[in-house]
């Protein structure tokens, strides 16, 4: 009985960070129609952006959030500006084509400039904390990294559904030629959209670094589970990315206790059973 | 109409410039190392390693192995007291060099087999060597059965590879058996000294690597009364790998065996720390556990954990060669050389001796030759009783000796011959001064 009860504590802490990685991915694709294949590529550069602050500057990860939210937010940017904003309007294929090649593009700069070693920030503050209830231990950096992805999440779907800007952008992606007639420029609402899925993405980064380590190839981890995430909440829901999220966490860890070679099994099988149902996801629309 | 003609005949020029550039992307992907030029007697080995993905660090760390080891044969090196150091080449086929032709396999079986298509059409290759990951080394290997290539292997230690009756197949390093071997003769030992050994669990990556030495493991555990209270594997991209470990605890065997590459690894290590379980003991069959980047990156928290490895830089101390070698290869690499870069260069150097006494460049002189191949113990930097193949392909005199890691370095514990200090069980108490 403890065993599951830890099972699903172990379960719902990393669902919630499987949540927030999945919102700038979610985000992107309601706002755009765009499925961002570099999305784990963006996370792996937080990764990399929370541990060079660690190793240059003797920076937690935890002080150092800030800074890789705001560089991938930049990246964000910099990957709207570059490459999808050249594309947009254009065939679907050539924007995954796009967004494929710059996957690739990251990884192989990845590997080149740090070559591709493990990195691992060695004794960060939150391994100082552990709780345990009834048998049950919460380590510190599980329950970090999750209080921190539930706060993330719930700060940018506060953002899009209640300020003016993130309405702005809503209906850009709704509706672009009606918006723009309102006196919205869509293209600078998309920018920003992939600033704040960059910097989620950056945020959820630094968080998982607090466990992690960072290697060219670290978003893959990830970003499968993230993909999984999106289309079982539903395209472009971030409250159903949330709850995707903690239910893949769950799925995987109770599933990881009696079975644990299929843990991804689990997952994809979750995705199936939902869509049967319901082929829009959890809370989709569309 | 000559207006006409021309315009084919440019149209024509510039498909056959469009073929020939594509043929050179296709043949020129890979790069080629040592020797000094494509000198016509050339003898040119395909070197298939993960050169980029998850397992890059490893791969990178193998191939400078086979490159010292081309290096050192090539050049003249008298202060190795190896075979063929000492002349420049090959005496046996007129000094000719080595050549060293890279392929990448990504770290993907499906990827192996296709570089060794890609790079046998090349043209000129005489054997292949390669490929870290076992699961890589099975495909890329059959491949090169198919071509009547021989295929030789320092790195993979998957009991299955030598049986599957292949006939260009050989393996210098030792398999999963042998490694598993003496990590149960240490077993039996810790038990007359007292330790607790009476149930064992198994945590592995669920991949050919993983579920090969877990088989052997279990094999081995059967035959020796230790009854395997939990087998608990993982996806080889797992994200969390808390229900495994809580399995783990709630079973509490006596010793873990552990079959993990550096990323599983280390989050291992982390997920122990936050779920607060410490086993006695554990075993790893290596990967993950050679890997410098797991050292740095755990921290104290791997301290007291055990690995079986085939070789060591203490061990390179106490053969005569292994000091030099290993000097050579931080002045190259400015890194220290690692077991993986010790079996890729073991591994060149065999074949480079099977080539010398072919006195042919021909992969059925090779194969003859590797199939006769002896090399005595003293002309190995391994802790080995030597390299002799078996009918199967296996080296049966490779060997491997049980380290502990205390204070971020692994010490040799066993077997008596090759230990530098006691082990230390609980393996908890290893890390506390």
């Amino acid at each position: 009985m403890t065993d599951l009860a830890q099972a699903v504590v172990n379960g719902v802490l990393i669902g919630a960070v499987f949540a927030l990685v999945a919102v700038g991915l979610t985000l992107i694709y309601g706002v755009m129609d765009i499925v961002n294949f570099a999305h784990g590529e963006m996370l792996m550069l937080g990764m990399y952006s929370s541990f060079f602050a660690w190793s240059l500057f003797g920076l937690d990860p935890l002080v150092s959030l800030p800074l890789t939210g705001a560089a991938i937010a930049v990246t964000g940017a910099l990957m709207y500006y570059g490459v999808i904003g050249p594309v947009l309007g254009k065939s679907p294929l050539a924007q995954i084509i796009a967004t494929f090649g710059v996957q690739v593009f990251l990884r192989g700069l990845a590997q080149f400039l740090w070559t591709p070693d493990t990195r691992t920030v060695t004794g960060p503050w939150a391994d100082d904390l552990r709780i345990r209830v009834a048998g049950v231990v919460i380590g510190g950096p599980q329950l970090i990294m999750a209080a921190g992805a539930l706060v993330t999440t719930l700060a940018v779907a506060m953002f899009m559904n209640r300020t003016r800007t993130g309405g702005a952008i809503r209906a850009a992606g709704e509706d672009p030629t009606a918006a723009a007639l309102m006196g919205i420029d869509t293209r600078r609402m998309y920018a920003l959209a992939w600033m704040i899925a960059g910097a989620a993405t950056g945020v959820a980064g630094g968080l998982v670094m607090n466990a992690y380590s960072a290697s060219p190839t670290a978003g893959v981890t990830f970003v499968l589970l993230a993909f999984v995430v999106v289309a079982l909440g539903g395209f472009g829901s971030i409250a159903g990315a949330a709850v995707a999220g903690l239910l893949v966490g769950l799925a995987q860890g109770v599933v990881g206790l009696y079975a644990p070679g299929y843990t991804l099994a689990a997952a994809l099988a979750l995705y199936l059973l939902v869509v049967l149902v319901r082929p829009q996801g959890l809370l989709g629309t569309r | 109409m000559q207006h006409y003609e021309g315009k084919k005949s440019v149209r024509r020029q510039q498909s056959i410039a469009l073929l020939m550039s594509a043929a050179l992307v296709l043949t020129g992907c890979g790069s080629t190392s040592g020797g000094s030029g494509d000198r016509p007697d050339d003898v040119r080995i395909a070197g298939l390693w993960p050169l980029s993905g998850s397992n890059a660090t490893q791969g990178n760390d193998v191939l400078h192995g086979a490159e010292l080891a081309v290096e050192i044969v090539n050049g003249v090196h008298t202060d190795v007291a190896l075979p063929l150091a000492a002349e420049a080449g090959l005496p046996g086929l007129d000094g000719a060099r080595l050549t060293l032709v890279t392929g990448d396999t990504q770290g993907k079986p499906e990827v192996g087999a296709s570089e060794v298509d890609r790079l046998v059409n090349g043209g000129g290759i005489t054997a292949v060597v390669g490929s870290y990951q076992s699961g890589v080394t099975l495909t890329a290997s059959q491949r090169a059965e198919r071509f009547g290539i021989p295929f030789v292997n320092g790195e993979s230690s998957s009991t299955a590879l030598t049986e599957r009756g292949l006939k260009w197949f050989f393996r210098t390093g030792p398999s999963d058996e042998t490694f598993a071997t003496t990590m149960f003769d240490y077993l039996d030992w810790r038990k007359q000294q007292g330790d607790q050994v009476r149930s064992v669990g198994i945590l592995h990556t669920n991949d050919q690597y993983g579920n090969d030495g877990t088989a052997v493991t279990r094999k081995l555990a059967a035959a020796r009364g230790l009854p395997v209270t939990a087998e608990v594997s993982f996806e080889p991209t797992a994200a969390d790998l808390g229900s495994q470990v809580t399995q783990l605890r709630a079973k509490a065997p006596d010793v873990l065996f552990v079959m993990a590459y550096t990323d599983a690894a280390i989050k291992l290590m982390k997920t122990f720390q936050q779920l607060d379980y410490h086993p006695p003991a554990l075993l790893a069959y290596g990967a993950g556990f050679s890997d410098p980047a797991f050292l740095t990156g755990s921290g104290a928290l791997a301290d007291g954990s055990s690995s079986r490895a085939a070789w060591s830089a203490e061990i390179a101390d106490t053969r005569p060669a292994g000091k030099r070698v290993a000097e050579l290869f931080q002045q190259k690499y400015n890194a220290p050389m690692t077991e993986n870069s010790a079996r890729s260069f073991t591994a060149i150097l065999a074949l480079a001796q099977a080539i010398n006494e072919a006195k042919s460049t021909k992969p059925d002189a090779v194969r003859s030759a590797l199939a006769a191949l002896k090399v005595p113990a003293d002309q190995l930097i391994m802790p080995w009783d030597g390299i002799t193949f078996d009918a199967k392909g296996q080296n049966t005199q490779a060997r491997g000796v049980v380290q502990q890691l205390a204070d971020g370095k692994y010490r040799v514990v066993f077997p008596a011959a090759y230990a530098t200090t006691k082990p230390v069980w609980p393996m908890r108490e290893a890390g506390r001064k």
